[in-house]
């Protein structure tokens, strides 16, 4: 019986976890670093707002909750002619996109809550050229991805190589043609843009967290008083 | 002279209106019996989860709108741009996974101490009632955000009545509204997820308690208390709900609240789990997700219409898994309520039972693979298993005796204490020195230090002892 049940177990594990995929690499996310959204914010601004839109965040949202001063975020992160009170939208029309790309962008303001951070900085950083593509890259992340690498004159051009090792074989990208920006310095590029994107899928989170201490605390005192005020009643009952 | 105004005020709506009779009958004068453990928490708190449930409900209607152009952006504008919008979003949205932790837990409570039982079919029967509207509330509620996995797993759920004969297509087409799920699918929804379901839920609720109220309250040890009175015609081994029963939960809601605070404000997503990643993306009629699961709660029954390879023979198993748990009370042959005094049959038939319910949950949040179909197909089997052969496994079970009145439920502290006092007997026991009876060996091991040597069969008496004691402190 027991051996019965170790055995499900055993088999349970096995045949339903194995399933392959990429290892993701791990983002960096701090949502308290106010310099990092900030810088988030801007690339966002100069590199994925040309096509993405943010539509459920406002600029003066994000001006309060990075604090920083709201004429500042006008100047220094909205394109111009933006309004303070404007929503994160973007310039590309629909019908324009949809000849261009064969489908819409997708709206990134929950990008990072269906995703996941991680997904995200990983997929940033593992476009390589494949000439077989009609945008002229594949990523390994996303196969066949509809998008360009906004990012590649940063990131520099990155080709695909195949690797065995005893453990079977892998893909490694390696940069052949540099970027203008460092290898470190891309990773802070695209680790900014990912904590930005994980600000705007739900703004709250910090007040959130801020918030659940004092309520936990409240919960705990309550549940002493209640836990002796039932022994106070329960005492004579045997 | 003020003050008796006021009681004069309250004696005329007394006397018109019976307050203090209906507090009498189900607060203060309603007897619980006294032995009520950690199991008994969770009906007061499932009542608590529904109210929460209509409040943070209410407040949500106030600013969500049911149409499908405009569904998902306000639930966004809920969360982002309504003050305090988040919070009661992610209090209704984690207050549905409770609910059914809670309503599982107290389901399993009645199955495991036989509340099911003569005389108390009729609860049974409205608890499953309510369960099973609760669940229809959930699916309904669901598909309102409008994400991908609200869409599509509505797709499949409705895509279900489909195949059934004849009138298949037709029925899934009217349920609808639509060739597919739809603007008018969402409205009709909406329509029965804020007031038909509801309405439907705290009248069953009602007539949930009221039938409880007539009959009494089981307890851990499945006695009647109403059998042994005492002169004043009051049970023995009960004691008055209120205030005894409502200060005991008000312990169990703090426990409660302090789970599901923990929860909202720091895993509301709980690990895409209670918020499904794929459900942050707008529904899309062209894109299929690669994969549709239901909400957790939903998990053990779809897995079980996944394991049957006809779409129309799962429907059925997938009801049948459902409406097998109504039949309970006559499956159960057994005479003995409680599982204190039931047979070992019955304890590995409830163990196999809810391994395979949680297994079966487990696999329905999966990809279909080889495998996890011939697990799927085993863990129904086992689930059916369970049910079907009831009436066969539980007529020849070996039960205890079941005591007149209510046996002390130690609590730890005392137990341990108890093994404490014995320590010292035991261990003379175990040293204590007996003379040699064989003549057998070495003279040298009939010296004094040789003598000492443990004796193997008090060793053998006080680890069974102890054994026993511990088995014993679990129950």
């Amino acid at each position: 019986m027991k051996k019965l049940i170790i055995l499900l177990l055993l088999t349970l594990s096995f045949g339903v976890f194995a399933n392959e995929e990429i290892e993701l690499q791990s983002a960096r996310i701090d949502l308290s670093d106010n310099d990092s959204l900030q810088r988030g914010a801007k690339n966002f601004v100069t590199y994925c707002l040309g096509c993405h839109s943010a539509k459920h965040i406002r600029y003066l949202r994000i001006a309060n909750d990075v604090g920083a001063d709201p004429q500042k975020v006008l100047t220094d992160i909205a394109p111009e002619g933006a309004s303070i009170y404007d929503q994160l939208h973007s310039a590309m029309n629909k019908h324009d996109a949809e000849k261009w790309f064969g489908t819409q962008p997708p709206d990134l303001s929950l990008i990072a809550r269906s995703r996941g951070a991680d997904w995200l900085y990983s997929y940033l950083k593992s476009y390589y050229v494949d000439t077989t593509k009609p945008l002229g890259v594949n990523n390994l992340i996303f196969k066949d991805t509809a998008m360009p690498n906004p990012l590649w004159q940063l990131q520099g051009e990155q080709h695909a190589e195949q690797r065995k090792t005893i453990y079977g074989e892998y893909t490694k990208l390696i940069i052949e043609k540099p970027g203008t920006l460092s290898e470190k310095e891309f990773d802070l590029f695209v680790n900014d843009l990912v904590n930005f994107l994980v600000y705007v899928g739900e703004p709250v989170q910090l007040e959130r967290q801020r918030l659940g201490k004092y309520v936990i605390i409240f919960l705990l005192l309550f549940l002493v008083i209640a836990y002796l005020l039932k022994k106070e009643y329960w005492q004579d009952i045997h | 002279m003020k003050a008796t105004r006021l009681s004069e005020c309250g004696n005329w709506v007394l006397d018109r209106f019976p307050v203090s009779k209906f507090w009498n009958d189900h607060m203060a004068h309603y007897y619980a019996p006294k032995n009520f453990n950690f199991w008994y928490f969770f009906g007061s708190l499932a009542l608590l989860v529904l109210v929460n449930q209509i409040i943070t409900g209410i407040l949500l209607t106030m600013n969500y709108k049911p149409d499908a152009k405009l569904a998902f952006d306000s639930i966004e504008y809920i969360m982002r741009d309504v003050p305090w919008g988040w919070l009661v979003r992610y209090m209704h949205s984690t207050g549905a996974s409770a609910f059914f932790i809670v309503i599982y837990l107290h389901m399993f409570r009645g199955i495991m101490y036989g509340s099911f039982k003569h005389p108390r079919e009729l609860i049974w029967i409205f608890g499953m009632l309510l369960f099973v509207a609760l669940m229809a509330e959930a699916f309904m509620g669901y598909l309102l955000p409008w994400g991908q996995m609200s869409y599509w797993g509505a797709q499949v759920i409705i895509s279900l009545f489909s195949a059934i004969p004849v009138i298949g297509d037709d029925l899934s087409l009217w349920i609808r509204g639509d060739y597919v799920i739809a603007d008018a699918t969402l409205n009709r929804f909406f329509a029965f997820h804020v007031i038909a379901v509801p309405l439907v839920l705290v009248m069953l609720v009602f007539m949930h308690i009221v039938a409880l109220h007539e009959v009494g309250s089981n307890n851990p040890d499945g006695i009647e208390i109403k059998e042994s009175k005492d002169p004043w015609g009051h049970p023995v081994d009960g004691i008055p709900f209120h205030p005894y029963y409502t200060v005991k939960d008000i312990v169990g809601v703090g426990v409660f609240l302090l789970f599901f605070a923990t929860v909202i404000f720091y895993m509301p997503e709980m690990g895409g789990y209670f918020l499904e990643h794929a459900n942050f993306i707008p529904a899309d009629p062209m894109k299929t997700p690669e994969h549709i699961a239901p909400v957790w709660y939903f998990t053990p029954f779809y897995s079980v219409l996944r394991a049957i390879p006809d779409k129309f023979a799962g429907v059925i198993a997938m009801g049948g898994s459902i409406v097998v748990l109504f039949l309970l009370p006559w499956l159960d042959r057994c005479p003995v309520k409680s599982i204190r005094y039931r047979g070992g049959i019955f304890k590995k038939a409830l163990f196999l039972f809810v391994v395979s319910f949680i297994a079966l949950g487990y696999l329905g949040t999966q990809p279909v693979t080889p495998i996890a179909t011939i697990l799927a197909r085993l863990f129904t089997t086992i689930y059916f298993g369970f049910f079907l052969l009831m009436p066969i496994y539980t007529r020849w079970e070996k039960t205890k005796t079941v005591p007149k009145s209510l046996t002390k439920d130690h609590s730890f502290e005392e137990q341990l204490h108890a093994i404490e006092e014995q320590i010292p007997a035991l261990i003379k026991e175990i040293t204590e020195l007996k003379p040699v009876t064989t003549e057998i060996g070495h003279s040298a091991f009939k010296s004094s230090f040789f003598n000492r040597r443990p004796n193997p069969v008090g060793i053998r008496n006080v680890a069974t002892r102890l054994a026993k004691k511990l088995i014993e402190s679990l129950d």
